[in-house]
């Protein structure tokens, strides 16, 4: 393992707690009026994004200065990457400008484990290709946490194109450590039968009541067009089998809340009634977002 | 070297069904006697106690990238690992720049060869021109240059009628045709084996459906045709089985499988590793065993290496962008006896004939055998010998091998190509 944060399946429970609770004490200061901390002081932090990112990059990049360091933000449109820069040779000069940590997205799968072989800079994935987004993980689960109190024993339906998926992937790993049951439920060719082995507790449907009924979570997921290399589905029915609507609810627990690691499709895979609802969380994940990435920042670059 | 004398080793040779602890003599490049206790006189002599003397091993399936891609392997540096692997002969590829579609193609290699190989270099001409997949290449003026079989590796031919054509063509020549079974749409885009890792490790899959589909199709165009129709490395269970009935049948389908697939899963590799990327993708556990069997129950007729070197700076990148293949000819006679010989699923003389008599009779190579008069063609290996593998002292160019540190019991020894020795450890 490197001493970077390149995924949850490789992290134990107790690391995954001592993040969760550490995020707590940074809840409470994104609601002071100075929001900064010194305790990365001089520190620098570069964030290199190959794929589009809004949310992850900003939230990086803030969580990255309340703690005092320097943040340095790099999209490959731009960069060297346009002149054909093999990623190496790009994370090599990188590195050479010795930044404490290389934050990373990148659309392939294994990117940042791969340039962890070859570095001596610790690299925390943003996400990978269809692998893993550990901190989507780790902030949803401080979400769940803050309204449910425990994982254990819960009950959570993720809902969509689970197969290209690395925010279902992440989650998967780290419900799973934590004893919770987990459904995932989609269309048969985003949803391969081999997922059921991937972690313990794992439960596969294609029918979304079934994977709704009794749940004390839903996560919806984003339909990923960019991500489609064929037509595994047909798009124009993928609301009607799949998207989340009010009714849905009613077959849930009743203080089920509801979850969507962003940007929403409104009418695609979620109803605006259900995003905009009480049940929703998918501004307090956002919220979250940023004192978990600050807790991993600090553990991270402490060392 | 006028004559050479291999003396005492355990000669095994399974067309001449010789098995016995004998001497060899060679004259004048020619296997002139095989015995116990020949006649000494004036030759150089070789003790070979202790170890395995047979015919000169024959890889079918090798990518020595010349001409075109000389920065990864030239001939001259594959055969020379070929013969470091205990191979006397290697048959090349056509996926060169140019593709070998013509004679010309084929005789610069063959030319090239003369002057730079130590191994013999029997060239495999393409099915189709420039390996398209859409016009037949100059299949028999290739013939007549010295090809001895055809394919279009790597670039399978998608089209049935196609490939329909070719085996009726390739059929009147007596030319084998060479199938890299994969079916492109099922595969498209998948960089590892279609199962649990894949999904783990957010890849995309390449199905085992995607060969199976093309192995049968080329199973009933070869009884269609009555072509010979040859499953380059065969890697999963339902393509063993749909081999081993074609032959039962009698149709004229042989296969080939790698070491790297009878000796690794796709749970055995460690993740975004390029080494451990090739096609078809290391399989399941399930397919390893199947293939393994294949091998003992005689659906598998040769061992081949499916030797693929690339440039380091080729497989340092993403996983995904990486080309596929691994290089493999020094550690095939290793790997063979370590998954197949010293587990007890196949005799050490089986082993012997899958890489000689094997690959001669799929080929029709007047090699492969130890009779008195043929090309002094000999491998000699110690099925004992413990030796590590280090593949930065590797005869090939490059160094993509998943087996770099793999410490063996058993490996080559030396190897005499046309009655000199082309390598010695």
């Amino acid at each position: 393992m490197s001493s970077g944060l390149l995924g949850i399946e490789d992290l134990n429970r107790s690391e995954i707690e001592a993040i969760l609770t550490r995020a707590r004490d940074f809840q409470s200061i994104q609601h002071q009026p100075v929001k900064r901390l010194d305790v990365l002081r001089g520190r620098t932090i570069v964030n290199l994004f190959y794929e589009a990112s809004t949310r992850t990059r900003t939230s990086f990049e803030i969580a990255a200065k309340r703690l005092g360091a320097d943040a340095v933000s790099i999209t490959a449109s731009g960069s060297s990457v346009s002149k054909g820069e093999s990623l190496v040779d790009t994370l090599n000069t990188l590195a050479a400008m010795r930044p404490d940590a290389i934050v990373m997205r990148h659309s392939a799968s294994g990117a940042p484990h791969f340039l962890a072989r070859h570095l001596p800079t610790p690299i925390i994935n943003a996400g990978d290709g269809t692998h893993e987004h550990p901190t989507q993980a780790l902030l949803d689960a401080r979400t769940i946490l803050d309204r449910r109190g425990t994982l254990e024993g819960i009950r959570v339906a993720i809902i969509g194109d689970i197969a290209h998926s690395r925010v279902a992937r992440s989650n998967i790993y780290l419900l799973a450590k934590f004893g919770a049951d987990i459904v995932l439920c989609g269309p048969a060719p985003l949803l391969p039968p081999e997922l059921a082995s991937i972690a313990p507790g794992v439960t596969l449907t294609d029918d979304i009541r079934d994977a709704i009924r009794s749940a004390d979570v839903i996560m919806m997921l984003r339909v990923q067009l960019e991500r489609q290399h064929e037509a595994a589905f047909p798009a124009s029915e993928y609301f009607q089998f799949y998207g989340l609507r009010l009714e849905h609810l009613d077959l849930a627990h009743p203080d089920v809340i509801v979850m969507h690691p962003g940007p929403i499709n409104r009418g695609r895979e979620i109803a605006s009634e259900v995003a905009d609802s009480q049940r929703s969380v998918i501004l307090n994940q956002v919220e979250n977002g940023v004192a978990v990435r600050m807790s991993v920042l600090e553990r991270i670059l402490s060392n | 070297m006028a004559k050479l004398l291999i003396r005492n080793g355990r000669v095994i040779d399974p067309a001449s069904r010789r098995d016995e602890i004998a001497d060899v003599l060679i004259e004048n490049g020619f296997i002139a006697a095989a015995g116990p206790n020949l006649d000494t006189t004036g030759a150089e002599q070789f003790d070979a106690s202790g170890m395995v003397v047979a015919p000169g091993f024959i890889d079918m399936h090798t990518h020595l990238r010349e001409p075109g891609f000389e920065h990864a392997e030239t001939i001259e540096s594959g055969s020379r690992a070929a013969a470091a692997g205990g191979f006397t002969s290697v048959c090349a590829m056509p996926n060169t720049a140019p593709v070998n579609d013509n004679a010309t193609v084929t005789r610069y290699i063959i030319e090239r060869a003369r002057h730079s190989a130590v191994v013999n270099v029997f060239p495999i001409g393409a099915i189709t021109k420039d390996s398209a997949g859409e016009q037949l290449a100059n299949i028999g003026s290739m013939k007549e240059a010295g090809i001895v079989a055809i394919s279009d590796d790597g670039r399978p031919v998608m089209n049935a009628r196609v490939m329909r054509r070719a085996m009726e063509f390739a059929h009147a020549f007596s030319l084998p045709v060479i199938d890299h079974c994969e079916d492109l749409h099922l595969s498209a885009g998948g960089d590892m084996n279609e199962g649990l890792e894949s999904v783990r490790r957010g890849l995309r899959g390449i199905p085992a459906a995607s060969e199976d589909v093309m192995v049968a199709r080329d199973i009933l165009l070869a009884g269609h045709t009555g072509a010979h129709f040859h499953v380059a490395h065969l890697s999963t269970q339902n393509a063993a089985s749909m081999v081993q009935a074609a032959r039962e049948r009698g149709l004229a389908v042989t296969a080939e499988v790698t070491p790297h697939h009878f000796s690794l899963s796709d749970a055995d590799t460690p993740p975004y590793d390029s080494n451990y990327k090739m096609k078809p993708p290391l399989r399941s556990r399930a397919d390893v065993a199947a293939v393994v069997d294949g091998v003992a129950n005689g659906a598998v007729s040769a061992i081949a290496t499916d030797h693929a070197p690339h440039a380091g700076s080729e497989k340092m990148q993403e996983f995904e962008r990486c080309p596929f293949g691994i290089i493999g000819l020094e550690t095939a006679i290793g790997l063979s006896l370590e998954c197949l010989v010293h587990t007890g699923k196949i005799s050490l003389n089986r082993m012997v004939e899958l890489f000689t008599a094997g690959p001669a009779r799929i080929l029709n190579l007047d090699r492969g055998t130890l009779a008195v008069g043929v090309r002094a063609d000999v491998t000699i290996f110690d099925p004992e010998l413990i030796w590590t593998y280090d593949v930065n002292q590797s005869f090939s160019k490059s160094k993509n091998s998943p087996f770099d540190d793999h410490t063996f019991r058993g490996g080559p020894v030396a190897t005499v190509v046309n009655g000199s020795f082309a390598w010695r450890r």
